[in-house]
């Protein structure tokens, strides 16, 4: 998609080379194209139309760079732009204990989800003892839910099934959050229309009895035009203090985000990554910037190995790399970290341009599958693999499931990759070490190819 | 019927906004300009139609005003009405029951969409009907869907088949359809879990419910409905190519057109899915779930009113 804008604009903006200089005429066409993106993103019309009138109003006296494309650059003026405009505000929550939260929201937008993540994210991060208070009276068994993420997060909890009258059920929340010695208060309310009269009166009078220092609503990251509404709304009704965007583990493009931070002005604080605990996070202006764009999500990527991956056991790694002492241990370890951050499908989603590419269920297969193999190896046979013969093959074979060729590929490549090491160590050979990891890349094997790269 | 699809058009009209009021201001003016063209557009685009049939409805537009400089804001309307629904033709799905014992219908949706709420909405609309039903709680993943399913089973009486959080969900489904049959039910639905589109373990999940109902009755499942949130924008469209891929629709719900979004993305799903539309969720009572009428659906958005247009 990236290429896409960029070619687009590339396109609309191709006779303005040499020109000298980006004026309003020869930007009408480009500025159209960046219209329909917006548009094609959800971004509400008339966000999209003031986003554009600003950019048009940086763009309009810039020279034209000789070192990148008309294009290239224009797509930097926007994102920048749109990072700036998403990214205005701060995502820290009030810095006190004990801290209250309220959180709002529309049916199903993920507001008991997010409740539970919110917990566990700022209990480890900010040291609070969470207790969550169920205050939807409506939906059946939301209660329960909440209750069993409690149960989960091992922290406070209450909920009252025979108690309708949510104020009170805020105010006795809180008493109790109180006797179990809790300092984060998490309220968590039904799914209610913005225009919905009597609940949104509902969660003003909870506003009123709880006195929370954060009210913040939960938006599906998918919304379409209808999210300048919601958001206004429930702020005006309830003054948020910060906005959750939820399920951006889809493909949504997210536009929503920019029309309910353009129109409401309220930051968005989290956003919500997918179905386990863990998978939340503070919000990333420039990579929601990058997505509205369709530019794909390289710093998460960057950063989920950074957090995920050990840095001293990296370094043990490497050092081990250029002895080459690597044995099939390390490798094991080695691809136990890469699966663990995530599954192949989701890293190759955060890089540039290959959203739409399907990776290989065959290759996250032929990974267990290797992973199986080494598992079947007794420590001694993994620190040496020269020990594998006959019968012991046909025993690890036989463990994981496999044939005896296929333990004998493994082998004959692992063997391939440690002289490949030698060859480093040795420094010299430069090319024939280049040609060596050229096969090695080539064959895929064990470790899965990207494609495309 | 009569009431029905009078019911229909009043939820959608309660709170939508009717592109009437930005209709009259844009054809107020001396001549229908470049800057009136783009008004238009924006106005068109809040219902989330998706570019192509914006396109069209201005292009009709345009040429009727070509023919007729004394065009109103009501033309207008009309003629937007008129294109959706030719848009939507073929676009409304209707059940007959008791072509198979039982009749197996299956909802399926991302996460929030409304799959339960529908689940016992349906249930109940068919049993209201005469039908013999049972639910399939095959949602044994989020935290309590079993007790919210069951919630609704109780409050309205419903025979259901459920199973342990964590469960196997196509083995709740094989479950429900064997007792389904064995009780002589008329009718059986099946929940599942929400998912994300993206999620391919997820997606893999729904081929293997899929393939499991084939196993005990080969024309099973037999319809197989995406819940789509109607309040969303143009996602919808690719959530339900990938269900499609997945799971093969036949059609779709739309929940949650009481609010003030239009739904405007089943117009894109429509077109390039061809899935009939066979409900629409209009509230959060038990028989807020509507059969849907393209033509209601159509003069509802354009705040059209009068029967005989």
């Amino acid at each position: 998609m990236l290429e896409n804008l960029t070619d687009k604009l590339g396109k609309a903006l191709r006779n303005i080379r040499g020109t000298g200089k980006l004026t309003e005429e020869n930007m009408t066409e480009a500025l159209k194209e960046v219209r329909q993106a917006l548009l094609a993103a959800d971004v509400h019309f008339k966000v999209a139309r003031q986003f554009v009138t600003d950019v048009k109003e940086q763009c309009v006296g810039q020279e034209v760079l000789k070192s990148v494309t008309p294009g290239q650059q224009v797509v930097k003026i926007i994102h920048d732009e749109l990072v700036k405009l998403l990214g205005e505000g701060t995502t820290e929550l009030e810095d006190k204990k004990p801290l209250r939260i309220m959180m709002v929201g529309l049916h199903g937008s993920g507001k008991t989800t997010s409740s539970g993540k919110l917990a566990r994210y700022l209990a480890k991060k900010r040291d609070y003892r969470p207790a969550l208070v169920a205050c939807d009276v409506y939906r059946p068994a939301a209660i329960d839910q909440l209750e069993r993420l409690a149960e989960n997060e091992g922290c406070a909890f209450y909920g009252d099934r025979n108690e309708k009258n949510v104020v009170k059920i805020g105010q006795r929340g809180l008493d109790a959050a109180k006797q179990a010695d809790a300092n984060l208060i998490i309220f968590d309310t039904a799914g209610r229309l913005q225009i919905d009269g009597d609940l949104i009166e509902e969660i003003k009078d909870l506003k009123k009895a709880i006195q929370p220092d954060e009210i913040l609503l939960v938006a599906d990251a998918a919304l379409g035009q209808e999210a300048v509404n919601v958001a206004k709304h429930f702020h005006e009704a309830v003054q948020c203090t910060g906005i959750i965007l939820t399920k951006l583990d889809g493909d949504a493009r997210g536009g929503a985000a920019l029309s309910m931070k353009s129109i409401s002005n309220v930051p968005i604080k989290f956003m919500g990554t997918g179905e386990k605990p863990d998978e939340f996070d503070v919000f990333h202006p420039d990579r929601m910037a990058s997505r509205i764009l369709g530019m794909g999500d390289v710093v998460s990527l960057v950063e989920k190995a950074q957090d995920t991956i050990d840095e001293k056991e990296a370094e043990r790694m490497a050092e081990k790399m250029r002895k080459a002492d690597f044995n099939l241990e390390d490798f094991l370890q080695q691809m136990q970290q890469v699966k663990k951050m995530g599954s192949l499908g989701s890293i190759m989603g955060m890089m540039p341009g290959m959203s739409g590419v399907e990776i290989g269920e065959s290759e996250e297969k032929k990974m267990a599958r290797t992973e199986a193999i080494i598992l079947s190896m007794t420590p001694q046979e993994r620190q040496t693999p020269r020990l594998l013969r006959g019968s012991r093959l046909k025993r690890i074979a036989n463990g994981s499931g496999v044939q005896v060729r296929d333990v004998n590929a493994l082998l004959k490549q692992f063997g391939q990759m440690q002289k490949m090491m030698k060859m480093m160590r040795g420094g010299k050979k430069g090319k024939k070490m280049m040609q060596a990891m050229q096969a090695q890349m080539g064959d895929g094997g064990g470790l899965p190819k990207l494609p495309g790269m | 019927m009569r009431g029905l699809f009078k019911r229909f058009k009043e939820g959608l009209k309660r709170q939508t906004p009717t592109f009437q009021k930005a209709f009259d201001g844009i054809f107020s003016g001396a001549k229908l300009d470049s800057d009136a063209l783009e008004e238009l557009e924006e106005a068109l685009y809040t219902a989330d139609f998706g570019a192509e049939t914006v396109q069209e409805i201005i292009e009709e537009i345009q040429a009727a005003y070509k023919a007729d400089k004394s065009m109103r804001g009501e033309d207008a309307a009309r003629i937007g009405a008129r294109v959706l629904e030719q848009v939507l033709e073929g676009a409304e799905g209707r059940v007959t029951v008791g072509q198979h014992q039982p009749e197996v219908i299956c909802l399926v949706g991302v996460n929030g969409s409304g799959k339960t709420t529908t689940s016992a909405k349906l249930a109940n609309l068919y049993q209201n009907d005469g039908y013999k039903v049972l639910l399939g709680a095959c949602d044994t993943f989020r935290a309590a869907a079993n007790e919210q399913i069951q919630h609704w089973a109780n409050r309205l009486s419903i025979d259901i088949v459920s199973s342990q959080h964590g469960a196997d969900s196509a083995a709740v489904a094989f479950d429900a359809y064997e007792a389904a049959k064995s009780r002589g039910r008329d009718i059986v639905i099946l929940d599942t879990a929400g998912r994300l589109h993206t999620k391919s373990n997820l997606m893999k999940e729904l081929e293997k419910l899929h393939r499991v109902i084939q196993k005990q009755e080969p024309s099973a499942p037999h319809h197989s409905w995406l819940v789509v949130d109607g309040s969303l924008g143009s996602n919808s469209i690719e959530q339900a190519r990938m269900f499609h891929k997945s799971f093969p629709l036949t059609g779709l719900i739309v929940t949650k057109l009481d609010g003030t979004s239009r739904g405007g993305a089943i117009v894109g799903i429509y077109r390039e899915l061809k899935l009939p539309i066979y409900f629409v969720g209009l509230g959060e009572q038990p028989d807020d779930l509507q059969p849907f009428s393209a033509a209601n659906y159509a003069r509802a958005i354009f705040g059209i009113t009068d029967e005989t247009a």
